[in-house]
């Protein structure tokens, strides 16, 4: 057994062994994946027949819980219209983008949340895409407790490193809606290079071509040991394989002649996944498509699927190459191009790689699997800890609306995070009192064509002649690349505060309302994780102390000493109570009790500052 | 003679103490962490190349500032904090802020420039710059924006951008003698040259591409 040894403020808390385990998850458009870390070797979570890959696939029957993986693929058939999937490419749009999706949408929109997130139809039920990703989740973590023998609470999560604050933010909430801390969000090509980068010992430039279910991601990494710096990334959160089954599904009902009904159009794309599928080690495929009422018979070979699909291609190559020249990096420079996502099994997206970069690319670790498996070694650094560093960016600029619809950008795309920035605004009419205050995100310049996150009023400003009042509006943005905004009145200090809570989100009151009707989480979730702030926060307080006593315990007396360990001992107690207002109690009386010791330690710090200037004076 | 004594981070004449907030004893100024309670401390007021432990220079080597960098943040990225009290998580952010905003500055020549100059007393960005009338460059940039506009295919765009880019070399060698010799309305012209170059460059990038798509 091995002796761990550790530095103040970083002991564990006490009752760590009732923590569960953190996993690694891949929140996939079409799989999910779950995976495991422990000593910097990651396992997939497999289930009894070795199959890793959870289809990313719910079904909602009228009674019972809702069907969650390949359980549920297997009703698209028979039961289309219970079943939801590529749910992934929904998360944090609002119900009029949705609704301009047309045919690409599968589902009936049902009235949107009182937060303006959409909600789709299901049967009977009304469900966000939040709430639908949550119980993917929610069956991912299913399987790990099974198979690893204990409870899991916690995880970090990967999400496209394209996607914008709104669907970091609806990812997040899935998530916790699930019983899951997110530890962090990682962008899934820099999870891949994470597994690539530790397991070959890879150094230099790479490139991550991530080509999903849903998503087009391309990132370009610096890796120098243990360092994953993101230089550039770039991207489409709406470029995927579905996109090579909608082409093909597309070209069936064209020969069918049939109209495009909802629950066909679910059945022919089940159809053209089989063919697309087939294609990669075959010339050619046909099939029957069995729509009901009639069976019609298709065929496609190689050339008209690849011809189907080239446009698809090109784009990837195009924004790849996009990305390459902002970071001003030339393909020869890379010494590798790692590939992840399904999508890139298909023969042409090699092919077209291959070409581009003048090199094949790496495909070592599976590329269904290596985005997992990277979440799952970022989670044990993050709970164990590790030598590894990921350094992100943000994938896409920030800004806000000012007069005539022009976005102002505050923070620039590729800006490393986390991130803060201010920019200053005035008024435009004398005795202008509020401000609406518009966040969007994109490259545009025009506000219409940038992603709307959120809008707020800063108000009471006061009364001014035009372009005399100061508003200094900051942007931060964590290493989760979440925003919070905030904005203050620089001459008076008016201040107005938000989480940015996206144009289309849940409100926190329906966020409260979801998490209590889950029923993995009828202990309040809220109330667990004050707690345990509040013994973090303890243990901080009393470690602190100690390592003061440690160093200048002379400077008190015995009975003021005597006090000072009393004290200890009384938060150490509180601390393994569970009542949050004891150990909060606790800790404030400590801090209160060691008041005296701190000035004579600040005391005893001035003098030797002191003594020390007089030395150097002499000396100089 | 009364000089504050100086950290090593710090080339301030700011107070030589702080209290640190953890465990409320003596900390030097512009430490890291406390020495006593190893809490990690909030950044401190310092310019961007002071905070890296750089020489106030515009002479740089990008391999020694990434190195120093990634030191820095490998000691206080988030990350590292991901189990700790939420006002340590809280410092550690704003200390990653700090780094990651010094550290974006002077990657770039050419943003490190402009805030060398405005270190320097002559701001060239941003509210309160004063831009100085250089007929010359201007009737240069405008002769080039002209043939630029004016050249309809890919080669010809190549051409410029990579006139363009040999020039930039040019300017940023220039430009760094100037900043050597001290030479701050040198710097400052040498600046705004280097700056129309590289704007230049990627306007031809972006008509190449552009044009290349078209054919």
């Amino acid at each position: 057994m091995l002796l761990q040894i550790h530095e103040p403020g970083e002991t564990p808390l006490p009752h760590e062994t009732e923590k569960g385990l953190a996993v690694g998850i891949d929140l996939g458009t079409t799989n999910s994946v779950v995976a495991f870390a422990r000593d910097q070797k990651a396992e997939i979570v497999r289930d009894a027949r070795g199959v890793g890959l959870v289809p990313s696939v719910v079904a909602y029957f009228e009674d019972g819980d809702p069907l969650v993986g390949e359980l549920a693929r297997r009703e698209l058939l028979d039961n289309p219209e219970v079943v939801v999937s590529s749910i992934k490419r929904l998360m944090g749009r609002g119900p009029d983008e949705l609704a301009k999706l047309g045919d690409a949408l599968p589902y009936e929109l049902g009235p949107p949340a009182e937060g303006g997130m959409a909600r789709l139809k299901i049967g009977e039920r009304l469900l966000t895409p939040v709430e639908i990703s949550a119980d993917i989740l929610r069956g991912v973590k299913q399987r790990a407790e099974i198979a690893l023998g204990r409870a899991v609470d916690r995880a970090v999560v990967t999400v496209p490193a394209y996607f914008d604050d709104a669907a970091r933010t609806a990812t997040r909430d899935a998530a916790r809606l699930a019983g899951l801390e997110v530890l962090r969000l990682v962008a899934e090509p820099t999870a891949a290079a994470l597994a690539y980068g530790l397991d070959s010992q890879a150094e230099g430039l790479y490139a991550v071509y991530d080509l999903g279910g849903g998503t087009f991601d391309f990132s370009l990494l610096r890796l120098e040991r243990g360092v994953f710096q993101v230089l550039a990334t770039g991207g489409d959160a709406a470029l995927g394989g579905d996109d090579f089954d909608h082409a093909i599904a597309k070209r069936f009902m064209a020969e069918r002649g049939a109209k495009l009904d909802r629950d066909h159009v679910k059945q022919a794309l089940v159809t053209a996944r089989l063919a697309k599928e087939c294609l990669t080690d075959r010339d050619d495929w046909d099939g029957f498509l069995d729509l009901g009422e009639a069976e019609s018979e298709h065929k496609l070979t190689r050339a008209e699927f690849e011809k189907l699909i080239a446009p698809f291609v090109e784009r990837t190559i195009q924004i790849a190459a996009a990305t390459l020249e902002d970071a001003g990096v030339t393909p020869d420079q890379l010494g590798g191009v790692v590939l992840v996502g399904g999508s890139t099994r298909v023969l042409l997206v090699r092919q077209h790689v291959a070409e581009f970069f003048g090199k094949p690319a790496l495909t070592d670790i599976d590329p269904d699997e290596v985005v997992a498996v990277g979440a799952a070694l970022q989670a044990e650094a993050l709970t164990v800890g590790s030598d590894t560093l990921l350094l992100d960016v943000l994938p896409l600029s920030l800004g806000l609306e000012t007069m005539g619809g022009i976005v102002e950008k505050v923070v620039e795309r590729n800006t490393p995070i986390p991130v803060s920035r201010a920019q200053e605004f005035t008024t435009y009419q004398d005795g202008q009192n509020a401000m609406a205050i518009h966040v969007v995100q994109g490259e545009r310049e025009m506000v219409d064509q940038c992603r709307s996150l959120a809008r707020f009023e800063l108000d009471g400003i006061p009364p001014m002649v035009a372009g005399a009042a100061r508003i200094r509006v900051t942007f931060s943005v964590d290493a989760d690349g979440l925003l919070t905004v905030s904005a203050k009145e620089a001459t008076t200090g008016v201040e107005s505060r938000i989480e940015v809570k996206p144009s289309y989100g849940l409100t926190e009151d329906e966020m409260a309302a979801m998490l209590r009707a889950s029923i993995d989480n009828a202990q309040d979730d809220m109330e667990r994780r004050l707690l345990t702030e509040a013994r973090v926060e303890a243990r901080r307080a009393v470690n602190a102390v100690q390592a003061a006593l440690a160093v200048d315990a002379d400077l008190l007396s015995a009975d003021e000493l005597a006090r000072i360990n009393e004290t200890i001992e009384m938060v150490e107690r509180a601390m393994s109570s569970t009542d949050r207002a004891a150990v909060q109690g606790a800790a404030e009386e400590l801090e209160h009790r060691t008041k005296i010791f701190a000035e004579r330690r600040m005391d005893r710090g001035i003098r030797k500052a002191l003594a020390g200037r007089a030395v150097a004076d002499i000396g100089g | 003679m009364t000089n504050a004594p100086q950290t090593s981070a710090s080339t301030n004449n700011g107070p030589a103490l702080a209290v640190c907030w953890s465990c409320k004893g003596p900390v030097a100024w512009g430490a890291l962490f406390c020495d006593t309670c190893k809490a990690v401390q909030p950044p401190v007021p310092l310019d961007h190349f002071a905070r890296l432990g750089l020489k106030r220079d515009f002479d740089i080597k990008v391999p020694v500032l990434d190195q120093l960098y990634f030191g820095f943040q490998r000691q206080l990225h988030p990350d590292r904090f991901a189990a700790a009290a939420p006002k340590a998580k809280q410092i550690s952010q704003s200390q990653a802020v700090a780094f990651n905003d010094a550290y974006e500055t002077l990657k770039d020549p050419l943003t490190r420039a402009a805030y060398l100059l405005d270190l320097l007393g002559e701001k060239v960005e941003g509210e309160g710059a004063h831009t100085i009338a250089d007929e010359e460059l201007l009737m240069e940039q405008l002769e080039r924006r002209e043939a630029l506009m004016e050249a309809d295919n890919p080669a010809a765009v190549e051409a410029i951008a990579r006139h363009a880019k040999v020039d930039a070399e040019a300017a940023l060698s220039a430009l760094a003698s100037d900043f050597a010799s001290g030479d701050k309305i040198a710097a400052k012209r040498g600046y705004l040259r280097l700056k129309y170059l590289v704007k230049l460059g990627e306007e031809a990038r972006a008509r190449r591409a552009r044009l290349t798509l078209a054919r």
